[in-house]
């Protein structure tokens, strides 16, 4: 995502600024851009929106439904659900966001330079990321955390620890066949070095699949995260975060059900928004769809 | 001919290939020169050892799938086929350029044409950005693509078979090479565009003073494009001379079945003869004539080494029988003189 932005702004080839053009005349994708645009805009404003402290207890109005002074209610010690909701949007996204970029240019380096160099080493590192991969992604997170301890940052590490493997064999797969295109060898005939064609070629040819991926990883990274937080083992309390959120609701998920349902909605918001720019995203940088 | 020393210089050139655990010969003491300004038309069929060739001369054979075993590839007088891959990188796309067979893969497809054709200058002469953009407009006026300025920042899907055969030649040129290579560059065109492309590189070559090795198995290419032809079997070449010479006396066995292989447009009954057989495996090659299975003139002696013997001026052939049946043409039209 981040190589789309950074590229050097071309005063001939206005094509990246075509590319957000193209996502934005897709309605689907606008949507998914509305949504996660939002849920950003909430957690950079919560401290001005939010209409209550999200660690402030109410003891007078414990699990309140939604309406009136708190619009979502609020939960077993009387703190206001929508605050807490837009606090906890922050670490949701600074988690996910931090941990897919982490394991997306790891991964993806490891990848792209596996299947570039291939042969046995290819072989050795595609096994190692196989290991790897052999664990479900929320033990990997749960032995990594257990062993750094539940902070922010180690929970960014965890969950991209988990995310490396997948993000290696996105790379690698068009890496392969890549490898064995012509323009290659045309370019190692203009003299550039491998380093050069790996980053600059490849990588460029490769990013429509792995922003897919990111997208859709940050999901998982989303999801991660409320899982390691439901099992007690995310950011710790009192912070609010949604997974934390909607594993205290569980409590009391049948008389005041709101306690679950809205982080719960929270998350899958997030979630779909994520999903739809990932695939409008997809399709503005194809090259043969772009200017068509 | 400006200067002595002929722009590339390939002595003796052995690249081989891994196959199970052994390396094979693809190519086996190739030997040439290529002097400014002229083009050499490397012909022979599929899997011959062209494109091997000037791969190896273009420092692209490595391990560990291949390698180049032994012989001298000198670039402007200066012997670089030892050199390490870091002073490869500089010569490459600089001093030596390369176009390629196939015009629609051989372009980054998710990249510009005009950044593709810029790169190579930002690399080598260390231009802007911009300014190498400009450069690169030029070289598309050069080598004729339409509205070339507009063009630069189109992708290669929006561009033809052909214009993107242009924009190879135009990134090839780009540094001004001494040497280029062109492999096949007009095989997979059709026709009224290979002349075109083929009109273009001559013009380019005549204006650069460029040396061109055109690598082909188009007789008819060869005949308007070459100075001079060497014609290549199994990994050697079996004959090289002249381009009048080859195609008025062709005197290797294979170099006339490849012409026997022309369809013709002025004979309605002719029957084509294809060559019968393979080219001999590289794990299978005969110590003596590779090409002694196929060959009709097959006789005792085929079985021994052949050599590059004189049959012309500047004209040689590796058959015992063709050198000694012209020796013997020589004596004829001796004998003939002093009647």
């Amino acid at each position: 995502m981040s190589a789309v932005v950074e590229a050097p702004p071309s005063p001939r080839v206005p094509a990246r600024r075509k590319v957000l053009a193209k996502a934005r005349s897709n309605p689907t994708t606008l949507a998914g851009a509305i949504i996660c645009l939002l849920i950003l805009a909430a957690a950079i404003l919560a401290p001005w929106i939010a209409p209550h402290d999200p660690a402030e207890q109410d003891i007078m109005s414990r699990l309140a439904p939604p309406g009136g002074a708190y619009p979502l209610g609020t939960d077993q010690f009387g703190r206001d659900i929508l605050s807490r909701l837009l606090w906890g949007a922050r670490i949701s996204l600074t988690v996910s966001l931090g941990a897919i970029a982490l394991a997306c240019v790891i991964g993806g380096a490891i990848g792209m330079v596996s299947g570039y160099i291939g042969g046995r080493f290819d072989l050795f590192v595609m096994q190692v990321m196989d290991v790897l991969l052999s664990f479900p992604s929320l033990i990997l997170g749960l032995i990594v955390v257990a062993l750094l301890g539940p902070d922010l940052a180690n929970l960014v590490v965890a969950i991209a620890l988990t995310a490396i493997a997948p993000f290696a064999r996105i790379a690698r797969a068009p890496t392969l066949a890549l490898k064995e295109r012509a323009f290659v060898e045309a370019g190692r005939a203009l003299g550039f070095s491998h380093l050069r064609i790996v980053f600059r070629h490849i990588l460029p040819n490769i990013l429509p699949e792995v922003m897919v991926m990111a997208s859709l990883w940050m999901a998982t990274a989303v999801r991660v995260e409320a899982s390691l937080s439901f099992i007690g083992l995310g950011v710790k309390p009192p912070t609010p975060t949604w997974g934390g959120m909607t594993r205290d609701g569980f409590e009391n998920i049948l008389d005041s059900p709101w306690l679950a349902v809205f982080p719960g909605l929270a998350i899958l918001l997030l979630v779909l928004g994520l999903n739809l720019v990932g695939d409008g995203l997809r399709d503005a940088t194809d090259p043969k769809l772009r200017n068509e | 001919m400006m200067s002595g020393t002929p722009a590339l210089e390939v002595n003796d050139l052995r690249t081989e290939f891994r196959i199970a655990g052994t390396w094979h010969a693809a190519v086996r003491g190739v030997s040439f020169t290529l002097a400014r300004d002229e083009t050499l038309a490397l012909v022979g069929e599929s899997g011959c050892g062209k494109s091997v060739t000037a791969l190896s001369i273009m420092g692209l054979v490595q391990p560990p799938q291949g390698r180049v075993a032994g012989g001298q590839i000198r670039l402007d007088g200066r012997d670089v086929a030892g050199l390490p891959e870091k002073q490869w990188e500089k010569l490459r796309g600089d001093r030596i350029g390369m176009v390629f067979q196939e015009p629609m893969t051989s372009l980054n497809p998710v990249m510009t044409v005009g950044d593709q054709v810029a790169e190579a200058l930002v690399i080598h002469k260390g231009l802007s950005r911009s300014a190498a953009l400009e450069r690169a407009r030029a070289l598309f006026d050069e080598v004729k693509i339409p509205s070339a300025a507009a063009r630069l920042g189109e992708y290669p899907h929006q561009f033809s078979g052909g214009m993107r055969q242009r924009v190879m030649i135009a990134m090839a040129l780009a540094c001004e090479p001494a040497v280029l290579l062109a492999d096949e560059p007009t095989t997979a065109l059709d026709v009224t565009i290979q002349a075109q492309v083929l009109g273009l590189l001559a013009d380019l070559k005549s204006r650069h003073g460029m040396a061109v090795l055109f690598i082909t198995h188009n007789l008819g290419v060869v005949a308007q494009i070459a100075d001079r032809v060497a014609v290549m079997y199994a990994g050697q070449i079996v004959e090289e001379g002249p381009v009048a010479a080859i195609f008025a006396r062709p005197a290797h066995p294979y170099t006339r079945a490849l012409f026997a292989a022309i369809p013709r447009l002025d004979q309605p009954e002719q029957a084509l003869a294809a060559i019968p057989g393979r080219v001999p495996s590289l794990d299978a090659m005969p110590i003596g004539c590779a090409f002694a299975a196929r060959c009709e003139e097959r006789r005792a002696g085929c079985e021994a080494p052949q050599v590059l013997a004189h049959v012309g001026k500047a004209h040689r052939a590796r058959c015992h029988v063709a050198t000694v049946a012209t020796a013997f043409e020589a004596e004829d039209t001796a004998i003939h003189d002093i009647r």
